[in-house]
């Protein structure tokens, strides 16, 4: 399986969906029949994959967001671990 | 019906017992018509009439009130839930309140207009189900001509963008045929398979005799299953999960009484799980008569098997209690006549051989000749009609 570089545009599965859930007071992640409930951090930089920008624009947008300086190691992990469980595709 | 799987990606969790957690699914079992009779059916004996049915409004109200209380995952079954003529219109409804909707079906009602329909309301996944891999037995099973039918609905719903999920429950009139099956799936470039076990529920449980494969048969099976998960690494997943009579441990009925999982059957009747309705000493309210956020959090019913202060040994000092809640309530009445019991497929059951004589009896050789015949799951059939 291909590994998450920072030119990768990442999306969601197709069939996926990210929501907040107000009653779990968590992101979830939808799928045809099952879930996955996010702590903040998966929720955070899954809220920013949108299919047209690539993961260093992602982690720009998170670093802005947070006022950190060097998110991509996480990002980078966390987008690994999200195309394991096939979360994610990259394009 | 094939929905005996719908929990198997959860691996959420890890709420304090004592706090009653929301209900994540919502199992909206609207109708128990169907144009199939499988044997195999989980649906109780007694199928609720037509007449008894909720209308377009109150399923209206079921879907708003189980969104409210933090409902999320929501599957169409029945039934055949395509029987419903406004099942559009409540995808439609489930789609604006957020939920991600599901159809659970045998794919015989469905036309590619339908499925349109159904894509234009917002559905998010439709879950075909096959009863074997041939039309001779698919069609056997069912009941009724409905092989061509299938496959044209699986490359309709692909067609339009879905995800391809087929479901083939599985037991002893067609395990042999796993490999069969899967090639069938790989030839419809199915995307996710689940070869569902048979759960001995309902009319499943009249006809286990001639449904319950051998050990031999699902040793088998499975090996069949795990060289076709490695063939198709990557482009077709394939789930298969050996039927606990023979895994000496129960599984986690509904992950946990009243935890995860709200049922309402086709009448109204809210459900922990969709098989519960037969239990004794238990009165399940209907929607009609109270909010669903009682039904949850207040009624006795609810709370009956809620947690683990209602176990009795083995159970109650067990370490695995809180992984596998004791397993089935249903199963323990049903094969030990007490729903406290444990669920005898656990070997720690002191009542475990119910389940080892059964397994027993499907070793004989001629065995599912010398049973008693199959029951057909339709209204003819059912005490209620």
């Amino acid at each position: 399986m291909a590994e998450a570089d920072l030119n990768a545009v990442p999306r969601l599965t197709p069939g996926y969906r990210l929501q907040w859930e107000e009653v779990q007071d968590c992101h979830v992640l939808l799928y045809p029949e099952g879930m996955v409930q996010l702590n903040g951090p998966a929720g955070a930089i899954l809220e920013q994959v949108d299919g047209q920008r690539t993961l260093a624009e992602v982690i720009r947008t998170l670093e802005q967001a947070f006022g950190e300086t060097d998110l991509s190691a996480d990002v980078l992990e966390f987008a690994d671990e999200a195309l394991e469980r096939g979360w994610i595709r990259l394009g | 019906m094939c929905s005996n799987l719908l929990m198997k990606h959860w691996n959420g969790g890890g709420y304090a017992l004592a706090k009653i957690p929301p209900p994540l699914w919502l199992l909206a079992e609207v109708t128990h018509s169907c144009p199939l009779q499988c044997p195999y059916c989980s649906n109780p004996l007694n199928l609720i009439r037509k007449q008894e049915e909720l209308d377009t409004e109150g399923w209206l109200k079921v879907l708003h009130e189980a969104r409210k209380i933090g409902a999320a995952q929501l599957g169409f079954s029945g039934g055949e839930p395509l029987v419903r003529k406004d099942l559009g219109t409540l995808v439609g409804a489930a789609r604006k309140l957020g939920y991600y909707t599901n159809l659970i079906t045998s794919g015989v009602g469905l036309d590619a207009d339908r499925v349109a329909e159904l894509h234009e309301q917002g559905m998010d996944h439709i879950q075909i189900s096959f009863q074997s891999d041939s039309q001779a037995l698919n069609d056997y099973i069912a009941g009724c001509e409905s092989f061509e039918q299938k496959k044209a609905m699986a490359r309709a719903v692909k067609a339009q963008g879905y995800p391809m999920v087929l479901c083939f429950v599985i037991h002893r009139l067609n395990i042999d045929h796993v490999a069969g099956m899967l090639d069938l799936a790989a030839e419809l470039e199915a995307d996710y398979v689940e070869l569902a076990t048979t759960q001995y529920e309902g009319w499943a449980l009249l006809n286990r005799d001639r449904l319950l494969p051998s050990r031999q048969q699902v040793q088998a099976a499975e090996a069949v299953a795990h060289r076709y998960q490695e063939k198709f690494k990557g482009r077709m997943k394939i789930y298969f999960v050996v039927p606990d009579y023979y895994e000496g441990r129960p599984k986690p009925c509904v992950d946990g009484w009243g935890r995860v999982f709200l049922a309402v059957g086709p009448d109204g009747v809210a459900l922990p799980c969709h098989a519960a309705r037969d239990l004794p000493g238990l009165e399940f309210a209907n929607v009609r008569d109270h909010s669903l956020e009682w039904i949850w959090y207040e009624s006795p019913a609810f709370n009956a098997f809620r947690g683990t202060g209602w176990m009795k040994e083995p159970c109650a000092s067990c370490d695995e209690r809180e992984k596998d809640y004791g397993g089935c309530r249903c199963q323990a009445f049903k094969l030990t006549g007490d729903p406290r019991n444990t669920d005898p497929t656990c070997a720690l059951s002191p009542l475990h051989q119910v389940v080892t004589e059964a397994a027993l009896r499907a070793e004989l050789p001629g065995r599912s000749s010398s049973a008693k015949p199959l029951v057909f799951r339709n209204r003819r059939n059912s005490p209620k009609a």
